[in-house]
């Protein structure tokens, strides 16, 4: 006898962390029967303040709702109001955010290849004890992290929670050359980035797959980062305007998330890495397709753990694209582009390094903010990290606690779900029949 | 090379750290704001979320560096003032308890495997009393800050002059 036939495992919340998660999973006569992963959202919380507060605000205030992607939230947020106020960028400013949003990409995916889910594959605890035994590697990490703090300070004002950004644009912009000893760091940061995907394909991947539809941006002739409108795999196609009348929200007693589905599609559904690539990966730029194809990647990704190639793939990706980017570079007119507030609802979409982040926002003539709705890229994973969960665990009931354990926590590291603290974030506790 | 004068201040660094929208978290960018004007010119000041990267990025290559950060005790005495010097490479176990995630503990554990710890670092810690969601200082907390303030000063460099108003982020 390898499994016992009943098993609930308990993974206890842990406090003091901008995002808490927990795990259930019970086991009876060796069948998974319930599955909860339960995430802690503090979006919630901003949706209700930021009523009534100014059309300019919600870039900022949004941007505290995480320290990892706060360009992420600033530009989902602009483009919402942008939208409302009909607003609509230059070239050269839409540019500059895309820009800042590398930036994001790069050292969000380097915290989390580096920092949090590469021990997992390596066999250690945590990146403390990989950089003990390999230097080096944790050193590359974290120049990849610099050079993507030299794009958030260049322009974004800082590195963590930007303050150079507003509704249209900026409140300055680099002037001339000023970009140049950004587009030396990047062109160094080039060759890092195309090592770690050579370094994290080598890794064992479990065999598994995922058969959620997948969600992402899409903006034909390019990867989507900062706009775009939105593809499933199962061939749905729709703008960010019509995102509430697809994507359905729904409470589950277990959680304080909001559970998300596609409307007339079973099931959950996935968005981030895996789904921007899976539906995009035609439009990768040339260094990052052609280091994506010598790591083994195909057109389609679809095995969770394979995600860590996917994010070292997407840093060489915006890479490429911040040094093209600096390189088209010319200084706008201005830095921001006008527009008085106006009646109505804005929408907006870009794809944060975790997936898909939908604002929207509904002002008065004023400008004044009527209500907002933010949809997470974690909350709509939530039902399908859930989903992979219950397979996972049902694949691997032979294994003992302590490493069934182990295993679950890596697979939910694979979604780098948006928890400050994702290191370590589940203790389980187990309790047997 | 040779630096000019206040090279070595220059390699002095204070890293307030925590969020100033989980209320006591914010006690060491509050000091960092009191310290504009008052730490010597070329003492970095340093606004930090904690994120061990980043903390290591700002000391490294420091002679000094000061942190000041909040901590939750049990039991607990809000307010009440701890300064810790940080051994280079013992484990001093330090580990301040800040809303963002990953300890101060960490960072030291991370910065001694890369060897970046700096040649000094010295905790300030005040303990907390609420790290809800929410701005402004609890009473305990914000009754500390001038006191606190002082004793970082305390460890600083002798003073030629205050800073300009300037302090980045890390």
């Amino acid at each position: 006898m390898t499994h016992r036939g009943d098993r609930t495992l308990a993974a206890k919340a842990i406090a003091r962390v901008e995002g808490e998660g927990a795990m259930y999973v019970r086991v009876s006569d060796g069948r998974v029967e319930e599955v909860r992963l339960d995430i802690y959202e503090p979006p919630r919380f901003f949706e209700a303040f930021l009523a009534g507060r100014a059309y300019t605000e919600p870039p900022d205030i949004t941007a505290r709702i995480c320290g990892i992607c706060p360009v992420a939230y600033q530009t989902s947020a602009c483009q919402a109001v942008e939208a409302a106020c009909g607003i609509s960028l230059p070239a050269p400013l839409a540019d500059l955010r895309r820009l800042l949003y590398c930036g994001e990409w790069i050292s969000s995916h380097a915290l989390h290849i580096y920092m949090l889910h590469a021990p997992d594959f390596l066999g250690y605890p945590g990146a403390v004890e990989l950089a003990r035994d390999h230097r080096e590697i944790v050193e590359r990490g974290l120049a990849l992290r610099r050079v993507a703090n030299s794009i958030m300070e260049a322009i974004g004002g800082r590195s963590i929670h930007p303050v150079n950004v507003r509704v249209g644009g900026f409140y300055r912009v680099p002037a001339p050359g000023e970009l140049a000893p950004l587009a030396e760091q990047l062109r160094g940061a080039l060759g890092l980035a195309l090592e770690t995907v050579a370094w994290v394909a080598g890794f064992d991947f479990p065999d598994f797959s995922c058969d959620h539809e997948l969600l992402a941006l899409r903006e034909p002739g390019r990867y989507p980062i900062e706009r775009g409108t939105l593809a499933s795999s199962g061939g749905l196609a729709f703008t960010a305007a019509d995102f509430e009348q697809h994507v359905i929200e729904e409470q589950v007693p277990h959680s304080t998330a909001l559970h998300a589905s596609l409307a007339g599609h079973d099931g959950s559904y996935l968005t981030g890495p895996l789904a921007r690539y899976t539906l995009n990966s035609r439009w990768l730029t040339p260094a990052a397709a052609a280091a994506a194809r010598e790591a083994g990647l195909g057109p389609d990704c679809r095995n969770p753990f394979r995600s860590i190639v996917v994010r070292a793939v997407e840093i060489v990706c915006a890479i490429e694209e911040a040094l093209r980017l600096i390189d088209a570079y010319q200084p706008p007119d201005r830095p921001f582009a006008e527009g008085a507030p106006r009646a109505g609802t804005g929408h907006g979409v870009s794809e944060a390094p975790r997936g898909v982040l939908y604002h929207r926002y509904e002002l008065d003539e004023a400008g004044i903010v009527r209500s907002a709705r933010i949809v997470p890229p974690t909350s709509q994973n939530q039902a399908a990290i859930q989903d992979d969960l219950r397979g996972f665990v049902q694949d691997r009931l032979e294994l003992d606690d302590e490493r069934l354990t182990r295993e679950c926590e890596q697979a939910i590291r694979n979604y780098d779900p948006c928890i400050s603290c994702a290191a370590h974030f589940l203790s389980l506790r187990v309790d047997r029949r | 090379m040779t630096g000019g004068p206040g090279t070595e201040r220059r390699r002095v660094v204070v890293i307030g750290v925590g969020n100033e929208f989980r209320r006591d978290d914010g006690i060491g960018p509050e000091v960092v704001s009191r310290l504009r004007g008052q730490a010597p010119a070329d003492v970095r000041l340093v606004v930090s979320d904690g994120d061990p990267t980043r903390m290591i990025e700002a000391w490294t290559g420091a002679s000094l560096a000061v942190v000041v950060d909040a901590v939750l005790a049990d039991p607990p005495a809000p307010g009440r003032l701890h300064r810790i010097v940080v051994d280079r490479a013992a484990d001093a176990g330090v580990h301040p308890v800040s809303s963002h995630g990953l300890s101060l503990g960490q960072s030291i554990a991370l910065a001694r495997a890369l060897d970046r710890m700096p040649e000094r670092l010295i905790v300030h810690a005040v303990e907390a009393a609420d790290v809800r969601q929410g701005v402004g200082l609890s009473p305990a907390v914000a009754g500390a800050a001038a006191a606190l303030t002082a004793a970082v000063l305390q460890d600083l460099p002798a003073d030629r002059g205050p800073t300009p108003d300037r302090a980045r982020q890390a």
